[in-house]
């Protein structure tokens, strides 16, 4: 029989296998990657500086022991060309060879990447952004080398200009300013974190970042990076320069879908996937960042816990169990030691506004709908401790 | 005391801390921790938590 192929070894690709494996531990498993298929936690991407923690020991299994433990092929450094859902068949390269290799089952986990701007200048090509540990172990070499002897957060040699106030560009924003980088963060909105908190909250994260030496520029957006006697000239659009070591675009992530959409499979802001995560081919699933959710309201859901229900519920189905996918409330955590945050967002279509909770002192704001029913919530700091509470009192 | 790393998300357990949130005490020896309770930032069982030290 074909095998069941997974195209990405991130989270989703990893966790479907893992879980797979707890309920059938001899139909063959091929996984296809464009990395190494180490095995690492993302969310730590954004708070290893601080914990100093190299790219190496951010690998939590490496791949070796991943396709040891699961019993695997894993077919790591490859791309995959082409997917035939007529003929149920992917096709790859991998070095100088191309192989193509029929599959029972396909699962679409490959991701998303990070949305670019353009960006004028000779040192436009420098601007970096982090969404995988390849790209991170970029960002520590660039900058690694400048945290021995920090000491002095005045030293302007010593900089970071990061595009974009959401949770990655504030998570890095308190990585490096705590490791010891000054550290400016621009985006086009008043506040950071605009889309997920109440106005409030936004300000209070401001304020702790700014305790800790980040410099906002709000209401502005990077326009040209230039290299200027070896470091770089970061021009804004309201016209002021900043000198920094290093540019890092954190404007948000884009399911990546060009496989699927090129073979013909239903593509709208991600793979468009129904409640037991079947995409519009038969016998191709999807889950993960390039997902778009049946089961989350036409959703994508870039965050860890989605991915680990979405795994549980689609090893079930390809063990021969379907199972449709129901995702509980899944509060985001923003790892931002500076004021810790928890955030459970409604859904967009939901109209409602924020308020201050009532047994709270200004740090936990529910947001309630037009029937006066609590759909979500934002909790600061020590509230964040009451997160299971507040989870019980919201309706999803 | 030790302390527990995610494999998923990165979430740290610190036995000297403990998870009062979650009714485990400060000072809470992870072998203690009950084996229902899970990663509050990604839901993960507590087995697919490792021992580092940070």
């Amino acid at each position: 029989m074909a095998p069941i192929i997974i195209i990405g070894a991130g989270l989703a690709g990893w966790t479907t296998v893992r879980e797979f494996r707890k309920l059938d531990t001899t139909t063959p498993v091929v996984v296809i990657t464009q990395d190494s298929g180490d095995f690492y936690a993302k969310p730590s991407l954004s708070n290893a500086f601080a914990q100093k923690r190299s790219p190496e020991q951010l690998v939590s299994t490496p791949a070796a022991k991943m396709v040891e433990t699961l019993n695997v092929v894993l077919l790591d450094h490859a791309s995959v060309t082409q997917v035939d859902t007529a003929s149920r068949s992917v096709t790859l390269t991998r070095g100088d060879a191309v192989q193509t290799l029929a599959y029972s089952q396909l699962v679409l986990a490959m991701g998303a990447q990070p949305i670019r701007v353009p960006v004028q200048g000779n040192g436009a090509d420098q601007v970096r952004s982090i969404n995988s540990l390849d790209d991170f172990k970029v960002m520590f070499s660039d900058l690694s080398p400048l945290t021995v002897g920090v000491s002095s957060s005045e030293n302007d040699s010593k900089s970071v200009v990061i595009m974009g106030a959401g949770l990655i560009g504030c998570e890095f924003a308190n990585d490096l300013v705590q490791s010891g980088f000054q550290v400016h963060v621009a985006d086009p909105s008043s506040r950071p974190l605009a889309a997920l908190l109440p106005e409030a909250a936004s300000m209070q994260l401001a304020d702790a970042l700014r305790a800790l030496g980040v410099q906002w520029h709000f209401g502005t957006t990077v326009q040209g990076v230039n290299r200027v006697e070896g470091s770089l000239q970061v021009t804004l659009s309201n016209g002021n320069t900043l000198t920094a070591n290093a540019v890092l675009s954190a404007i948000g992530l884009r399911a990546d879908t060009r496989i699927a959409a090129d073979a013909g499979i239903a593509v709208e802001r991600g793979v468009v996937v129904d409640a037991q995560l079947q995409t519009s081919a038969a016998q191709v699933f999807a889950l993960g960042d390039c997902a778009q959710y049946a089961s989350a309201g036409q959703r994508t859901l870039p965050y860890v816990m989605p991915i680990m229900h979405a795994a549980k519920a689609l090893a079930a189905t390809l063990a021969g169990t379907p199972t449709a996918l129901e995702f509980p409330l899944m509060p985001v955590s923003i790892k931002t030691p500076a004021l810790p945050l928890v955030i459970a967002a409604a859904h967009p279509s939901i109209v409602g506004q924020w308020r201050v909770d009532e047994t709270a002192n200004n740090d936990a704001w529910v947001f309630v709908d037009t029937q006066g029913q609590q759909r979500g919530f934002a909790l600061c700091g020590k509230q964040t401790a009451r997160r299971m509470e507040f989870a019980k009192r919201t309706i999803i | 005391m030790k302390t527990y790393i995610c494999i998923v998300c990165g979430f740290v357990y610190d036995e000297a801390i403990g998870r009062p949130e979650d009714g485990i005490a400060a000072g809470t020896l992870w072998a203690d921790v009950p084996d229902s309770w899970a990663c509050p930032d990604c839901g993960v069982a507590k087995a697919d938590f490792e021992a580092v030290e940070i």
